[in-house]
Order: structure tokens, then sequence, then C-alpha cells
């Protein structure tokens, strides 16, 4: 699938101030691989690249190229099934993330368009103010650092490594419009759907909700099309 | 999660169409003791996407790319035992259910342009948050993208609505009322065969 050397004078561009890799981007990187890396080392060496290119390089657009879970995604799922028996236990809500953004927007048009988002239907039907999920997304945040944080996997980077090795290691603006345009239309098609991967996608799903099933499916329908477009084509 | 307790709990299930509880007034959830929860319950939440690696990009994109099925792996055992212990509990009379409504054209619609948008931004609403938790910085103009998206919405919920929301509209439609089941009969077949599914997905992806 991958061409190591076909994809060198690309980003070997003469006169590039090479940056260094900081320890944590390198370890995103699986070490096991060592073939391609083996021969981007003599890249680097040679001076053909940077560091960081090679790293992005060797590893390409091969995910397995890449650093797995720091658990079991068995444990980590009946954890996360647990929790689901805790939050309707203690709170009588099931997890979900994507409401809590459409919160979050609505209390910036209430301080923005007060009058307009208050004659909105949707703000009509759900307040736009912190509530538990709010809460539990602003939550998932301040989880995943400690995580990080505890298994030494804080990444602190702007791009991942995968789509540098195959959109270019500058690619800040392209990144940053595709992933804009992504949350815009994630957003919409989760408020269309009724709920996101969490809410359709574990919550509903497990409840046996058709809705919910028929979500998830169209979820990664639409996903495998684009991902494959974009990065096997 | 082991398959020899089964019907032991499905036995205690009251066998009926499946109708689900109504859902609680939507006061619910905001007030200290419910924001205090959410926050606690969020805190675990995003270290265990951490933890099981769904916080980071090429993990997410290796699912829609069908290379790497750990995605596959934590969503499918988050479902059954997460189904096991809500119907049970249910069964119970300890929760009440809360079932997103069935409406064909928006489900499918909806869910495949949420797919477009997962694809492009390679993570999805928990899953972001939880990258931007771990420092990837690129979730920041997703979030942003994920509040615009959800305005826009708004923008037009009033017209959609009346419209196509209105499409195919089936209420809080259960599999077990499609296929004639009851409830704990359904659940005695589909856990077993979602389990049978996530042991043959281990045997034959490399992640």
């Amino acid at each position: 699938m991958y061409r190591p050397f076909t994809m060198f004078p690309a980003v070997g561009k003469p006169g590039r101030t090479p940056n260094i890799p900081s320890k944590n981007e390198l370890s995103e990187i699986d070490p096991q691989k060592g073939n391609s890396m083996r021969m981007s080392l003599l890249a680097v060496l040679i001076g053909l690249v940077s560091p960081a290119d090679a790293m992005a390089q060797a590893a390409g657009t091969d995910p397995l190229n890449y650093s797995g879970p720091a658990w079991s995604p068995y444990w980590v799922g009946a954890l996360i099934g647990l929790l689901s028996m805790l939050t309707f236990y203690f709170s009588n809500k099931p997890i979900g993330a994507s409401t809590a953004y459409a919160r979050v927007a609505g209390m910036v048009g209430k301080a923005v368009a007060p009058r307009h988002t208050e004659s909105l239907k949707y703000y009509q039907d759900n307040k736009p103010a912190v509530d538990w999920e709010v809460m539990l997304v602003v939550g998932a945040i301040v989880g995943a650092f400690v995580a990080a944080w505890h298994g030494g996997e804080l990444t602190g980077q702007w791009l991942p490594p995968m789509w540098q090795a195959r959109f270019g290691v500058d690619s800040y603006v392209m990144r940053t419009i595709v992933t804009l345009v992504g949350g815009v239309l994630m957003a919409f098609g989760a408020r269309l759907a009724g709920g996101c991967t969490s809410g359709h996608g574990i919550s509903g799903a497990l409840q046996l909700s058709v809705g919910s099933w028929i979500a998830l499916i169209c979820f990664f329908v639409g996903g495998i099309a684009t991902a494959l477009l974009m990065f096997r084509l | 999660m082991s398959t020899t307790t089964k019907p032991e709990f499905a036995s205690k299930i009251p066998v009926n169409k499946g109708g689900p509880e109504k859902d609680p007034p939507t006061k619910q959830g905001f007030s200290a003791k419910q924001l205090i929860l959410g926050l606690l319950f969020g805190v675990l939440f995003g270290f265990l996407l951490q933890k099981g690696g769904v916080a980071k990009f090429h993990i997410l994109i290796g699912v829609l790319l069908l290379e790497d099925f750990t995605v596959v792996k934590v969503m499918l055992t988050a479902i059954i035992v997460g189904s096991v212990g809500i119907f049970s509990m249910y069964g119970l009379g300890l929760v009440q259910l809360h079932i997103k409504p069935t409406r064909y054209a928006a489900n499918i619609i909806g869910g495949l342009i949420f797919g477009i948008g997962f694809g492009l931004l390679g993570y999805c609403p928990g899953t972001g948050a939880a990258a931007l938790g771990q420092g990837n910085w690129d979730a920041i103009a997703g979030i942003v993208g994920l509040m615009l998206g959800s305005y826009l919405f708004a923008e037009a919920s009033g017209w959609l609505d009346k419209t196509l929301l209105k499409i195919g509209d089936r209420g809080k439609l259960m599999l077990p009322e499609v296929v004639g089941l009851p409830l704990a009969t359904f659940l005695c077949i589909f856990i077993p065969l979602l389990i049978v599914g996530l042991i043959a997905l281990d045997q034959l992806v490399k992640r």
C-alpha cells in the first residue's frame, strides 16, 4: 500500500528549516515497524528530509503503523457500558455528546442575537444553557487529558502525523478548513439524525432503538466513503 | 459479559412491547447536583475514550478505512454490556428507558451527512472533546464547526420539523417490535449474536 521512496522528493524541499519533532509526536508512531523506519533514518542522515517529515513518511497512511489503544478496547467498551448504567441510574440520562455543542452554540447566539435565537424552533424546544450534557463534554476534555498525561500520550500537535503523511507536513490551512467544514456537516447531520456516535451509536443502539441502528449504519457508510476518497484514492 | 447469566436476567424483564417510559421533564439536568454528576461522568467518559485509543486521529480514520477496528470493538462491547445492564435495571424497575424517535428520512439523511463530516474531521462530538484533551489541537476548529453546524440546524429547524422530520416518523420504535418478538426473547438472541460477531471480528482483524 505504502511506497516509501516515491513520496520523498515531494517533501524534501531544499532550504527548509528542519522542524524537530517533540518526543510526544514521535510516541504516536509505532516503533515496531522497522523497515520503512530504517529507510527514513537513512534519508535523515543523508539530509534529504527533516526528522519530523521522515517520521511521518515512514509511518505513512497505514493506521496500523501508529500507536494502538493504551488499554484493551474490550475493557474500555465494558467500562463505558457500565458507565451508561451509572448515568441512567444517577442522572436519568443516556450518554450523548452532540447536543452539548448545540446548547453552547445557542448560548453564543443568545448573547449575539437574543431575539432571533429565541425565535428558532430548536432553541424553543432545547434551552440554550449549561446542562448535564455540556458538563459531560467539558468533563470528557478533562478526563482525556488526565488519561493521556497518565499514559504519556499527550500529543500537543496541530496536525495528526497520519494527516501529514497524506496532505503534507505544513497543511495547516487545509486541515483547518477541512475540520471546520467537517464539524459543520457533522453537527447538522447529528441534529437531523437525532444524535451522534455516542447518543445513537452507543446509548441508542444499546436500547435497541431502530432509528439509532439506522443512523449508526449511515454514520459509517458516509464516513467510510469520505475517508476512502480522502486517504485511498 | 458472561453468557451464563443471560437467561436469569432475561427472565426478570417483563415481556412487554418494548414501550418505553415517559421521558423525564426537560428541566432535569440543570440542577447543581446534575451538573456536578455530568462533569464527573464526563471525566470518566473522556478518560475511557482516551485509554481506548478512540481520541487518536489514526484510530478513528482507521476504522473508516476498514483497517483498524478498535472503534468497533469499543462500541460493540459497550453496547453488549450496556444493553444487558440497562435492560436488567429496567426489568427491576430501577431506570427509565430513553429511546430516541425513529424517523427514517432524518435518520438516514442526517446519518449520511454526519458520516461525511466524520470522514473530514476524523473525530466525532465525544471523541473530539477527548482528542482536544489529549492535545490534538486540530479538534478546536472541529469544535467551532460543530457549534456553527448546530446553529445552522437551529436556523432550519422550523422548516425541517414540518418536512423532512415528518417523513417515516415511527416514534419510539425498538428492534424487537420490528421482528415481532418479546423484548426478553429478542435480547436472548441478539446479545449472543453480537458476542459471536465480536469474537469473529477479533479473530479476523489485525487491530
